[in-house]
């Protein structure tokens, strides 16, 4: 598989599997609030292991498979590079420090969580951490932006979770079969406007 | 609090949620307030709510936050097998599933539903930032502004997105 995507994508480069593992590390340990801004940014704007539209794919795929989604992406990204070997050093470079570090904070609010200072502290980094996933969302809407079907099914999506708060498989029992009927159509059209391709 | 809760029960309670944890951190809280809090009466609602905040603000994946409630419910054993119930079987399933998936990389069906997929996944990622927004219950301007704040920073400048967390605490501490 390794072989294909150079020449698939030219911007991309392939990681070792101690690259892999120190990798996720640096990037788990350096990511509060949620890793997948900081996942994103390591991946395609600096390692550039993955292209912006490759990552988009993965997640999609961590999203809709059952699991958490980055734990999922970090499992496909090691198993797209290094099979299962490339899996493990992923997974465990993303979760065995959080894991460590989270117990012992957990230990620690329970004696200390109670100072008001440290809950302000706490609150104030939520909400950063919010507006960094809602920074990350936009820069994947982006590419979307000169295309109708898209941009409604994301604005379609994210205001029926996030605002009408219905059950999450419902949405998605509508919007994905929508969304690839949408793409299915587009891709249709584009094959009828230049049938040598 | 309330006494430890049985190993056994509290490993099925997070291996059932993640089965059904599609979508990721937005679809997982909700589906676990429903049975810690409401369902077995397990946490407080404050408690969830002060342990869901500690997890945001923690290094890592957000499903980290499991470890704090296995932990407050059975120990650091608990807090172990919670995250491990969440994450070990569906990782081994998302392995043999892309393995095949990727196979049929570049086929036109295959382009066809990750173009469909995408911008659902955008809507996913953009809805997990309101939910997370919104998640103390009540729009305050303070919250909001650092919210905002932080997303403009991470999406006009190239510097660690750490400020902007940084940035937030200080904010609330000299402000709230």
């Amino acid at each position: 598989m390794t072989e294909s995507s150079p020449a698939a994508s030219p911007a991309t480069c392939v990681p070792s599997l101690g690259e892999l593992f120190t990798g996720f590390l640096i990037v788990t340990v350096s990511a509060f609030g949620g890793i997948l801004p900081f996942a994103r940014r390591m991946v395609v704007e600096q390692r550039r292991w993955l292209t912006p539209a490759e990552f988009t794919d993965l997640l999609a795929l961590g999203q809709f498979l059952p699991g958490p989604n980055i734990v999922n992406v970090s499992i496909c990204i090691g198993q797209r590079f290094h099979g299962w070997r490339g899996s493990l050093a992923a997974v465990l470079g993303l979760m065995a420090a959080p894991v460590a570090i989270i117990l012992v904070l957990g230990l620690l609010f329970a004696s200390f969580g109670e100072i008001p200072l440290v809950r302000r502290a706490v609150f104030g980094m939520a909400a950063a951490a919010a507006g960094l996933v809602l920074a990350t969302g936009a820069k994947m809407a982006w590419p979307f932006r000169r295309r109708l079907w898209p941009l409604l099914v994301i604005a379609g999506v994210a205001a029926c979770v996030a605002f009408l708060r219905w059950p999450l498989v419902w949405i998605l029992a509508v919007a994905v079969p929508l969304a690839v009927a949408f793409a299915w159509h587009e891709a249709r059209a584009a094959r009828r406007a230049s049938p040598d391709r | 609090m309330i006494g430890m809760v049985d190993l056994w029960q509290l490993g099925l309670l997070f291996l059932q949620t993640s089965l059904l944890s599609i979508g990721g951190a937005n679809a997982v809280m909700p589906e676990l307030h429903r049975l810690l809090v409401e369902n077995r009466g397990w946490l407080a609602e404050a408690e969830f709510v002060e342990l869901f905040a500690l997890g945001q603000a923690a290094p890592g994946p957000n499903v980290i936050t499991v470890v704090l409630f296995g932990q407050k419910l059975a120990g650091p054993a608990g807090g172990v097998l919670a995250i491990t119930a969440m994450c070990v079987p569906t990782s081994i399933a998302t392995y043999w599933f892309y393995r095949i998936w990727d196979r049929f990389r570049g086929t036109p069906w295959h382009r066809t539903v990750q173009g469909g997929l995408a911008p659902v996944t955008v809507g996913l990622v953009l809805s997990t930032g309101l939910v997370l927004a919104t998640a103390s219950g009540h729009l305050d301007i303070l919250p909001a502004a650092i919210t905002l704040g932080s997303a403009a920073f991470m999406l006009l400048t190239r510097f660690n997105p750490l400020w902007c967390l940084a940035a937030g605490a200080v904010v609330a501490i000299v402000l709230g």
